[in-house]
């Protein structure tokens, strides 16, 4: 665990926390849409640096976190009822389905596999042609193209022994439903650096428009999240609202035009359940009808019954922003990462994790 | 798993018969191969964001440092290694 001091851009840190306590008249809350940003801003203590009066609230921007049960329950069933060889990110193995996690599958005999990118599945498919390969393919925008890339080696490969789960979320819809809420109360946002390297910024035109909100498109180093910060407020400030690029050395406005293009050939947009928050319309990526060869889902029609979460976890509650990690009841008690109730605290990016991490780090120090 | 890691393109190879272009790039002391397809123009030397095994844009030398440096320092690196134990 690092602190602050240690970073060559203290000073700069420092300057950049100054400027906005000297900007800041009044409370604002605002909102960072990215798991890596939610890491880096509690990993880094900014959360504890920035003045009383900006409050920064965490999104649903952790696609582990977001996946729903019944998902996670299907990757399992595939892995041990079909003899699959069923791979994933490391972080999404530890996240527990209904009965058990597919780390636990895997100890329990079924071949499971960390990988750190599809395209290595698609290679272990070509390897193995007498199995079955399935890629547990979550994630946002950032991690669609390589997700479509691997269906596409495959299709070019002949590989036909390789197939993707997909839970594909998508990081407007999931601005919209936040402030929709009610009870959510946040008047500005970061938006996710690398989501938008990728898909571009035109999305956020609309939602900056409709919600008459400040959308700050924001890297993820320190400095980058102050900048972000410090941009809202002063838009919140002067009663503004705009959609500004503070990553611009790596977002263009179009995004990566490549990846755009991989995207549109393989996916379409659907509506998707996000775990904690529900349905959000036209909210994911599904994989279009001809590729469905290579749709898990179509290609071993998993039939199993949805169990309903844990009612002690107020992950939906989380997600939204309208509770921080420390206010559940279980946070840190019953629910820990060693032994998570909801997915926030199993993930690295999800904000009960990033939360119970650093509570630990403060009381070593201390 | 929701960052990109920026690292140097070492060499370019064709996977697949020719029907992949595929790179070993090199983050500090680990490399890992990425594919090329969504970044043309990248050529060997290069500096490249690498998201899960894909490219997704060039970057200048100095800003693929510096970020290293800092994903290295909050232990995001970390990921590339456990991901090679399968
Ligand atoms: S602390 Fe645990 S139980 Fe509470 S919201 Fe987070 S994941 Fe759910």
């Amino acid at each position: 665990m690092k602190f602050l001091n240690e970073y060559r851009d203290a000073d700069v840190v420092a300057q950049y926390l100054d400027e906005i306590r000297r900007t800041a008249t009044q409370p604002w809350t605002i909102m960072e849409v990215c798991g890596g940003q939610t890491h880096s801003l509690v990993k880094n203590g900014l959360i504890q640096l920035l003045p009383d009066k900006v409050r920064m609230v965490h999104g649903p921007g952790c696609p582990v976190c977001v996946t729903p049960l019944h998902q996670i329950d299907k990757a399992v069933h595939l892995a041990m009822e079909h003899g699959v060889i069923l791979c994933s990110y490391g972080d999404m193995l530890r996240v527990p389905g209904s009965k058990m996690s597919l780390l636990e599958a895997k100890a329990a005999g079924a071949d499971v596999r960390i990988l750190y990118s599809p395209l290595e599945a698609v290679k272990i498919a070509r390897e193995n042609p007498g199995k079955e390969v399935v890629f547990f393919a979550v994630g946002f925008e950032t991690t669609a193209p390589a997700n479509a890339l691997s269906v596409i080696h495959a299709q070019r490969a002949g590989v036909g022994n390789y197939s993707i789960l997909t839970s594909h979320v998508l990081v407007p819809p999931a601005i919209e439903a936040v402030m929709n809420d009610d009870a959510s109360h946040i008047q500005g946002f970061l938006a996710a650096g690398h989501v938008c390297a990728i898909v571009g910024i035109d999305e956020y035109y609309p939602l900056v428009e409709r919600y008459k909100i400040p959308v700050v498109v924001t890297g993820f180093e320190p400095v980058d999240l102050l900048q972000g910060i410090l941009m809202v407020v002063r838009q919140l400030e002067k009663g503004e609202h705009r959609l500004e690029n503070q990553y611009s050395r790596i977002v263009r406005p179009e995004g990566n035009p490549e990846a755009r293009k991989v995207i549109a050939q393989v996916f379409e947009t659907t509506d998707r359940e996000w775990r904690g928050i529900g349905n959000i319309p036209m909210s994911g990526y599904e994989l279009r009808p001809e590729f469905s060869a290579y749709d898990a889902n179509k290609k071993f029609n998993v039939n199993i019954e949805k169990v309903s979460e844990s009612a002690e976890c107020i992950a939906g509650l989380v997600l939204k922003g309208i509770k921080k990690p420390h206010e559940c009841p279980q946070f840190g008690k019953k629910c820990r990462p060693e032994s998570p109730l909801g997915a926030p605290m199993v993930s690295s990016e999800g904000a009960c994790a990033a939360y119970y991490h650093f509570s630990q780090a403060m009381e070593e120090v201390a | 798993m929701c960052l990109a890691i920026p690292g140097k393109i070492r060499s370019i190879e064709s996977q697949y018969d020719g029907l992949v272009r595929m790179a070993k790039v090199q983050f500090g002391g680990i490399t890992k191969e990425a594919s090329l397809e969504m970044v043309p123009a990248a050529k060997e030397g290069d500096y490249v964001l690498v998201h899960v095994g894909v490219a997704i844009s060039i970057v200048d030398e100095a800003e693929a440092q510096k970020t290293f440096e800092y994903l290295k320092e909050i232990g995001e690196i970390d990921e590339l290694i456990e991901h090679t134990q399968i």
